[in-house]
């Protein structure tokens, strides 16, 4: 395949990004997205020029390094895919492709199309967690726990923290993100202490790092490589007012 | 090299209580004085960095990554071992301690490999607190499934995402004592050295990978949880930025490297299909339930298209040698069996390295709908993969790397030769022997992080007392202007080739002679390939930019620089073990029927590296392995 | 309370729920005109003739609801424009449909129809006659009321004034299928089992409102050009002066 690459650079948070158009020939069909992505690197090394640079690891789908809006799409235009699963087979032979950093305030450019995520993380020390000391648990069966809400919060838990969600949302909202997140706490029995504390703790985490605003229209869940569900914001939306009115009245 | 394993006394069974009896401690008010480095933020170094800050330590936690949460044990699918014996089938710690050892071809440490089944219920306990969505049954317990080389079914579940469910389950663990400011977390850091003073692990030299700084780091000890070193045959399952350069570079300190020749090669892969390939993608073993291993007869049918190849004219190699385990003979004999078919020219694919698994008889027994339901995700993997679709055409696989059970030696105590420094996790040697078996790997991480070092770590600390030396220091000085050194020499040699091609180059020299099966002349070559290798990377390597921002460039060079000295030192050791034993296979040792011969005499024991200087042929020691509780058998699967 | 970013949130759905209910009590009152002069000019002066805290409570609840919706809007925006500063090369999306990303445009139009409609028919600035129209039919006694008929029909014969209103009334149509299903999802009162009922109810009151407001414009324009007759006659002069039915003025 020969295509024509359109690639964002940029030398850091504080400079002026541009695109550049690359040419590539001769990529293989049943490469992946990221496969591409090093071969026109090597091609680049050889012309003098400097690689480009993007967030990859291990390129199996469930790391959640991998980002790039592809054509404007996060994680490309394949559904339930990470760009690192994404192939070649999925583009024209000589298509020119878009490629861009996951955009947002929340997620400076650290340089080309690598960004900074860690707001992501700051939102799970907020309260993504369940206060439990080390050697401190009852036995596993001690609680059990239905297997409709085990299977629930699984569908939450499996949430890879990529950012796709803030990138697809046109206000880089991490409603999604902040929902699987405390969604999958909130289900479980062992969950139940922190509750209310986790969800408002997480909520101005989310506001704090610069975040948008949910609308609600669902463009982050169907970017979603792992298909987190919008009832996770509802959810979120529902604890966070369960919290806020218990809060006021207490 | 001082090889004590500091084994308790006692019997098996007690040995971890009794350890933990004589262990020193550390007064809770003194906790605070002492800090602590833990490289890596896996399973090993997530649980061991948040129970360690937990207790009071101040620890400092570093990862290459751009989050604690996607490390590498994030990839891991089918479950985790434990002895609850919820399923009430006979299991118990002493069976999944015997499980354990005998999988590993008896080269692994019994009261280790013990310690390990004791602290696998705790963990599971721990990590449902922690609210790890394991897999339930319908009354709302804890599901089982079971896995290979056991007879019980003991491992839990959490779809096929286990390791990534218990591995946010630490980094959880882990984010609270971040806000709790009890663990600094250092992301996009990668450790280039370990600083020794007086003989003690003292502090780490780092560079940030996103503004080039080198920083010194000090501390009462360092932790290595950094994993495996598949990546030395650059196609592995390991994510790309797995390396060796912590461990090695904590072993060209001093610190002894045990049986780097003992790597796991998984035989369901999806094989390679051109020189593009970066990494290589697992399918689930459990395919080989319903899917037929084979090849063609005839070299001349290997281009064909495989449902116009007649049944006459395929070989069900699997079946035809192993009559009785058939398609589900071991990982390791699988694997070598796939390679001895495509070595005669009978592979399929491109390049010729890939045999069939066909679900064509399956799918007429069961229906197509069956077997959508069983594997329909790993069908869907593969179409995405390699736009085929396995319902229609048989698959393709070839074995691939995965996993690697040799690792820094470390005593009962997981600490290295070099005191204060220890070793967790997949970046240490002592619980798998030879092979490790399914389900495994993520139960060592977390006994070693949740469960292990905070008893050892507490005995040392306690002896050696709180101080940490001056990052100012020059001892510290001196690591740091050696590690500024090493990038210079990367960035300033300005050749014409990249740090990519030498990767790929040493990859298939270790694949060739290092890889399923070896043998002397061939680990010999390379060897000398190596070396010469190494000698180019240091005249042509080009590293474009920088060292003082984000480059990726510079930091694979770095990587591969150590893979290079590493890959030798593999060969090494496999040259010097002379017999088969698990994931090491020498062709010279087999029986006529071409099954692994051990060597107990001359071989129970694990293999320790010393370092002797770049030039040197590095020192081998033995430790001794003794088998008090189980006796040596020889496998058998005919 | 309402301080957080899911403040906002509830904010927006509660004042939505206040106007959502209020559109489709207006469209019932105005559809009474086609039960002719007297039902609707009744209507209307029972509405008027409300004790004043009951009158002006209301007002005040509408005008406080429009208020504060269109203010946290407005701040919405602007903090999902500071979110996401920069924009893609290509911006496309795979869910949200026009409706869902158009909130803030068809918000403003029919904030500014609102302004238009209160002071064309309520404060009857726009057309100074109205004040003038009283009649005594629909009167409870004999008193005079306002002739709310006259004042529809005359202000639907200005072809400009009928299409504004029913564009006004499309977007209303637009912005109400996704803000009435957004109330629910907002406020966390959605769950998966009936999220596909509940869009379908949005999308199904939406065209509801359009098609019931939408009709009174359409019938008036229908009986100026003749095409088709819903009210009395005598309002449509052939002339097409300005009307003067028989019991306007004395």
């Amino acid at each position: 395949m020969k295509l024509t690459l359109k690639v964002w650079r940029q030398d850091g948070n504080d400079s002026d990004g541009r695109f550049e158009n690359y040419e590539l020939d001769g990529v293989s069909e049943d490469s992946s997205f990221l496969e591409m992505m090093d071969q026109l690197n090597e091609q680049l090394l050889s012309q003098g020029i400097e690689p480009v640079l993007f967030d990859h690891d291990c390129r199996e789908g469930i790391c959640g390094t991998c980002s790039l809006t592809i054509n404007g799409y996060a994680h490309g235009p394949e559904d339930s895919t990470t760009t690192c699963q994404l192939h070649m087979r999925k583009f024209r032979d000589g298509e020119t492709i878009t490629i861009e950093p996951f955009r947002a305030k929340a997620f400076p450019v650290v340089r080309d199309l690598v960004v900074d995520r860690s707001a992501f993380d700051r939102i799970t020390q907020a309260g993504g967690f369940i206060t439990v000391r080390t050697g401190s648990a009852p036995d596993g069966n001690a609680l059990p726990v239905a297997k409709s809400d085990s299977d629930k919060a699984m569908d939450a838990a499996a949430c890879i923290g990529c950012g796709a969600c803030v990138a697809s949302c046109k206000n880089a909202s991490a409603m999604l993100f902040t929902s699987a997140k405390a969604g999958h706490l909130n289900l479980l029995p062992q969950g139940q202490a922190e509750k209310d504390k986790r969800v408002l703790a997480m909520v101005s985490a989310m506001d704090e790092a610069g975040f948008g605003n949910c609308r609600n229209y669902g463009e982050c869940s169907a970017a979603c490589p792992k298909d987190i569900s919008l009832d996770y914001i509802a959810k979120l939306n529902r604890d966070h007012a369960k919290a806020k009115i218990k809060k006021f009245f207490s | 090299m001082n090889l004590n394993s500091k084994i308790p006394e006692g019997p098996i069974s007690d040995k971890w209580d009794n350890h933990r009896f004589s262990s020193k401690l550390v007064n809770p008010a003194n906790k605070r004085k002492f800090r602590i480095i833990v490289v890596g933020s896996g399973l090993a170094g997530g649980s061991a960095a948040a129970t360690l800050g937990e207790l009071g330590y101040h620890v400092d936690c570093f990862c290459y990554q751009d989050s604690p949460r996607r490390a590498h044990s994030i990839a891991a699918q089918g479950g985790i071992n434990a002895a609850k014996n919820y399923q009430n089938d006979g299991d118990s710690i002493y069976r999944l301690f015997y499980d354990t050892v005998k999988g590993g071809d008896f080269r692994s440490r019994e009261a280790n490999v013990y310690r390990l089944a004791q602290n696998s219920t705790n963990i599971i306990d721990q990590c449902v607190a922690q609210g790890v969505p394991f897999a339930r049954e319908y009354g709302g317990l804890l599901a089982n499934r079971s896995f290979g080389g056991a007879q019980v079914s003991r491992t839990f579940y959490a779809r096929g995402q286990t390791g990534q469910q218990l591995l946010l389950g630490a980094y959880s663990a882990l984010s609270r004592q971040i806000s709790a400011g009890q663990v600094k977390m250092h992301t996009r850091s990668e450790m280039l050295d370990l600083v020794v003073v007086d003989g003690h692990a003292k502090g780490i030299i780092t560079r940030n990978l996103a503004t080039g700084e080198i920083k010194a780091w000090t501390a009462d000890a360092v932790l290595l949880c950094t994993g495996g070193y598949g990546n030395v045959y650059y196609l592995s399952t390991n994510a790309i930025g797995c390396n060796v350069t912590a461990t090695y570079r904590a072993y060209r300190r001093g610190a002894g490297f045990a049986n780097p020749c003992f790597t796991q090669i998984h035989p369901t892969c999806i094989p390679v299909s051109g020189d593009h390939q970066s990494k290589l993608t697992l399918m689930s073993e459990s395919l080989r339930n319903d899917g037929r291993v084979w090849v063609p007869k005839n070299p001349e049918d290997c281009n064909k298209d495989p449902n116009e190849i007649s049944e006459n004219d395929r070989d069900y190699y699997l079946e035809r040698k192993y009559p009785s385990f058939g398609n589900l003979a071991p990982r390791d004999i699988s694997s070598r069996s796939a390679k001895e078919a495509c070595d005669e020219g009978r592979g399929v694919g491109p390049g010729g390295r890939g045999v069939y698994l066909d679900f064509a008889d399956s799918i007429s027994r069961l229906g197509e709908s069956t077997i959508r339901e069983r594997y329909g995700n790993l069908f869907q993997m593969y179409e995405r993969i390699t736009g085929e679709n396995a319902y229609k055409r048989p698959m393709r696989i070839y074995p691939a790397i995965h996993y690697t059970m040799g690792g820094l030696w470390v005593d009962y105590n997981l600490m290295t030769t070099i005191p204060g420094c220890f070793a967790l996790g997949e970046a240490n040697f002592s619980d798998h022997g030879a092979n490790r078996l399914g389900a495994s790997a993520l139960m060592q991480g977390l006994s070693d992080g949740y469960f292990v070092i905070p008893y050892t770590i507490g005995d040392y600390l306690a002896s050696t007392g709180a101080g940490s030396i001056s990052p100012d220091s020059s001892e510290v000085k001196e690591v740091m202007e050696s590690v500024r050194q090493r990038i210079d020499l990367l960035t300033s040699c300005k050749g014409n080739r990249s740090s990519r091609s030498y990767h790929k180059q040493l990859g298939q020299i270790m694949w060739e002679s290092a890889g399923m099966a070896r043998n002397a002349p061939g680990l010999e070559k390379a060897i000398g390939q190596i070396q010469d290798l190494r000698d180019d990377f240091e005249k042509n390597l080009l590293v474009p930019g920088n060292s003082s921002n984000l480059n990726a460039e510079l930091e694979r060079a770095g990587r591969v620089r150590d893979f290079l000295d590493f890959g030798e030192l593999l060969c090494r050791d496999a040259l010097e073990r002379n017999e088969s034993c698990g994931g090491h296979f020498r062709e010279e040792f087999q029986t006529e029927e071409g099954e692994a011969t051990r060597d107990d005499e001359n071989f129970a024991h694990a293999a320790v590296w010393e370092y002797k200087g770049d030039g040197s042929v590095p020192a081998r020691h033995q430790e001794e392995l003794k088998y008090e509780n189980v006796k040596l058998a020889v496998r058998s699967y005919k | 309370m309402f301080s957080s970013s899911l403040g906002k949130k509830y904010l927006m759905a509660l004042s939505g729920i206040v106007l959502v209910g209020f559109v489709l009590v207006h469209m019932a009152g105005n559809l009474q005109v086609f039960a002719g002069q007297e039902q609707i000019n009744s209507y209307a002066h029972s509405l008027q003739s409300l004790p004043w805290f009951v009158l002006w409570g209301s007002r005040l609840i509408l005008l406080s609801a429009i208020l504060i919706h269109a203010w946290t809007a407005y701040s919405l925006i602007m903090e999902n424009k500071a979110a996401r500063p920069n924009t893609n090369d290509i911006e496309i999306t795979k869910r949200a449909g026009w409706s869902s990303l158009r909130m803030g445009l068809t918000g403003s139009i029919i904030l500014a129809f609102v302004v238009f409609h209160l002071l064309h028919f309520t404060i009857r600035l726009i057309y100074p006659e109205y004040s003038e129209m009283m009649t005594t039919v629909g009167s409870p006694d004999e008193r005079e009321i306002h002739d709310a008929f006259s004042m529809i029909i005359s202000g639907f014969k200005n072809d400009f004034v009928s299409v504004f209103y029913i564009v006004a009334m499309f977007l209303l149509c637009r912005h109400l299928a996704h803000g009435f299903s957004s109330v629910f999802q907002s406020l966390g009162i959605r769950s998966e089992s009936w999220r596909k009922k509940l869009d379908l109810l949005s999308v199904a009151y939406a065209w509801i409102i359009f098609a019931g407001f939408s009709i009174v414009p359409l019938s008036v324009m229908a009986q100026k050009y003749q095409i088709f007759e819903s009210y009395d006659s005598t309002f449509f002069p052939p002339s097409m002066e300005e009307p003067t039915p028989k019991h306007s003025k004395k």
